[in-house]
């Protein structure tokens, strides 16, 4: 089976939902077009097809181990999303419907892409498809995010741009034929040229940093995952961060070939340190909960970091991390989309007693808050552990001491926020608000399930995953 | 065909400079849309002997994209938005200007400490490429407009295409096209937010999207 199709079916979805004529039945095409994407993603990661080393697009190791938590999370975002866009009839969904199945099909363009060119052309679509979905709710604030967005996101853009030419040019320079292959880059090795690789791994971590939200090139988060849509947030922070993370491994494989890992490493480190210190912080801080949840991604973006900092153990750790930190993620997003439109504000100055008006959404993001903040037996608990066990291998006692520090001070901050609008008594405002807002199985079932899959990643990790987590690994450091 | 390429260079780095110094939007956007089309016929002088249609169609893109389409869309937001012509600057016209000037020399000093293939030694390429993304860089920070930071996202994206053109015959023409279609999709979605936020606060001041903050 050709794996184009996982980017074919999704974008010509996208093209069907735009000439749909029906906005009553026009959402049902998401989960439909999820669920093929799902299908021929899992018959492709059982039957992984053999990879010719020079094709663009291919569905290789890297792709095997991440694309399936993507299509999972879209498929469970896009059941939730029926009920969702039916609350909001009000509002034209023509271009949400066909932006989000787009992205769909670049992501499994980007996850796919084995060329530095086709790579940066898939994130940046993606990028750009985003900006209709984040001001779905046509606020000024919505409007502001996206401002936000667009102007920090549009540097991220054109610097990994520029930054794939640097490495271009150290190809070019070291007598390459031209050929932007991250297989022929690799082959090359040390003949890349070094001030250019420098130069370009600089800027590429700084691009593609920006897309992820590593700090401090975060700022553009809280803005725009406190004002878009729940479901938006659960897409962002688990699927369209991942394609920024692989894209990162991508290069970090061709910069360690040059001879440079050790200093990607480093940089990689810090830059991860930092994001989770920062994230922290601010997580101290911050009074808005859907805010709250774009801290807790920049500082699980941040540990995504330090986990490809650490070699080998910790670029499995870290894949490890993207399945859990993305299905949790996705299950803290929609419940508190449903808190939030039950309380009708997102501040816990004005929110309190949720667990009296919503209570099953509430019981979901108290679990998942305790489940993202690493409590046993959730994967995040795990991944984060197998963390921890690779950069203790390879003597990083510090960084972990750090690592461990920031983890306490997020634990404080979400725990602060969450309690703060779970618990107390509701104030009239919110009681009124929240008689409009019914949880029916269709908006609870999708955060449960997965918060299940969370759970049982930590509890039963099959044997395939990780297996697939492995050859990722062999792909990305080949042992000579 | 050196020579012509780094007089062109050295047009696009002056008009950097006035960019930089303009202190109304119509000159601004003249500068930037004279710019784009100085970019637009560089590669027909880099690739003068081997000539194709391929790399017509990208010199004429180009030119007609960043020269005409993209300046008119901003001449005609600022027409519609019926702003002020002034524009206020955050960094004022002769800091900008000294930043830039001083961006210039650093980025000649710098492209001289990367190594360069032989036949791009004598090109003006890599420093200009570094003094546009830095002009780029000062007119997004130091600008309050959308629109004047548009401009300075314009010019950056202009600084990364000079550099582009260093790997003229290694980037395949997909490639190429690709990254052209992002960055006039790019803008558009630009234009069509900057119309959005200009009918959400009747203005286009940035100054006054401060309501999300910790």
């Amino acid at each position: 089976m050709n794996p184009l199709l996982l980017i074919i079916v999704p974008l010509a979805g996208a093209g069907v939902a735009a000439l749909w004529p029906n906005g009553r039945t026009r959402p049902w095409l998401l989960p439909i077009v999820a669920a093929i994407h799902l299908a021929l993603t899992f018959w492709l990661f059982l039957n992984p097809p053999v990879v010719t080393p020079t094709a663009w697009l291919g569905f290789d190791p890297l792709a095997r181990a991440v694309l399936p938590m993507v299509s999972l999370l879209f498929l469970v975002c896009a059941a939730y999303a029926v009920p969702y866009l039916r609350i909001r009839s009000e509002r034209p969904n023509r271009v949400f419907i066909a932006m989000l199945l787009a992205i769909l099909g670049l992501l499994s363009a980007g996850h796919q892409a084995r060329h530095l060119g086709v790579l940066w052309i898939a994130t940046e679509a993606v990028t750009l498809a985003a900006v209709p979905l984040l001001h779905f709710n046509s606020t000024p604030r919505a409007y502001e995010a996206t401002w936000k967005y667009l102007l920090v996101g549009g540097t991220g853009i054109a610097l990994s741009l520029l930054g794939s030419f640097c490495l271009g040019y150290a190809s070019l320079h070291g007598n390459g034929g031209g050929d932007l292959t991250f297989t022929a880059l690799t082959a090359q090795g040390t003949e890349l040229s070094r001030p250019w690789v420098l130069t370009a791994w600089v800027l590429l971590l700084v691009g593609y940093g920006t897309k992820m939200g590593l700090a401090p090139m975060h700022t553009w988060k809280p803005d725009t995952y406190g004002e878009a849509p729940g479901i938006i947030g659960a897409i962002l922070a688990g699927a369209v961060t991942t394609v920024a993370f692989t894209a990162i491994l991508r290069v970090r494989a061709v910069v360690g070939a040059a001879g440079q890992g050790p200093i990607a490493d480093r940089t990689l480190l810090v830059i991860g340190l930092f994001s989770m210190l920062v994230a922290a912080l601010f997580l101290l801080g911050t009074r808005d909960f859907k805010r709250m949840l774009a801290y807790s991604s920049v500082e699980h973006m941040g540990i995504l970091g330090i986990g490809a900092a650490f070699g080998g153990l910790g670029v499995t750790a870290a894949l490890f991390h993207v399945w859990s930190n993305g299905l949790t993620k996705g299950a803290l997003f929609l419940s508190a989309g449903n808190i939030r439109r039950a309380a009708g504000s997102p501040s816990m100055d004005s929110v309190r007693g949720m667990s009296l008006i919503t209570p099953r959404s509430a019981a979901i993001f108290v679990t998942g808050m305790f489940a993202v903040t690493a409590c046993p037996p959730f994967g995040p608990f795990f991944s984060e552990l197998q963390v921890i066990r690779a950069g203790l291998v390879g003597g990083h006692g510090w960084a972990i001491a750090m690592f461990l520090a920031c983890l306490l001070l997020a634990f404080f901050g979400l725990t602060r926020v969450v309690f703060g609008i779970v618990d107390g008594r509701p104030s009239a405002a919110v009681k009124t608000s929240g008689k409009r807002f019914i949880e029916t199985t269709a908006v609870i079932a999708p955060p449960l399930v997965l918060l299940g899959l969370s759970l049982w990643l930590g509890l039963y990790t099959p044997q395939t995953l990780r297996e697939s987590w492995t050859a990722a690994v062999a792909q990305l450091f080949p042992t000579p | 065909m050196n020579e012509t390429l780094n007089l062109l260079i050295g047009l696009a780095m002056g008009l950097n400079l006035l960019a930089l110094g303009s202190s109304r939007l119509p000159s601004l956007i003249r500068a930037v849309s004279v710019q784009g089309m100085v970019l637009g016929i560089m590669p027909v002088i880099i690739e003068h002997a081997g000539l194709d249609w391929r790399i017509l169609l990208v010199a004429f893109a180009t030119m007609v994209g960043k020269g005409l389409v993209i300046p008119g869309l901003l001449r005609r937001a600022m027409r519609a938005a019926n702003i002020d012509r002034e524009i206020e600057p955050f960094i004022g016209f002769v800091p900008s200007l000294l930043l830039g000037a001083g961006g210039t020399i650093a980025a000649m000093a710098l492209a001289r400490a990367l190594p360069l293939l032989p036949e791009h030694a004598k090109m003006l390429l890599v420093p200009g490429a570094i003094a546009s993304v830095l002009t780029g860089f000062i007119l997004l920070i130091g600008r309050v407009k959308a629109i004047s930071q548009v401009c300075g996202y314009l010019i950056l994206e202009n600084g990364i295409y000079l550099f582009g053109l260093l790997l003229i015959h290694a980037t395949p023409l997909l490639v190429e096209s690709g990254i052209l279609l992002d960055i006039t999709v790019g803008v558009f979605v630009i234009g069509i937010i900057v119309d959005r936020i200009q009918r959400a606060f009747d203005s286009l001041d940035t100054r006054k999207l401060t309501t999300l903050r910790e």
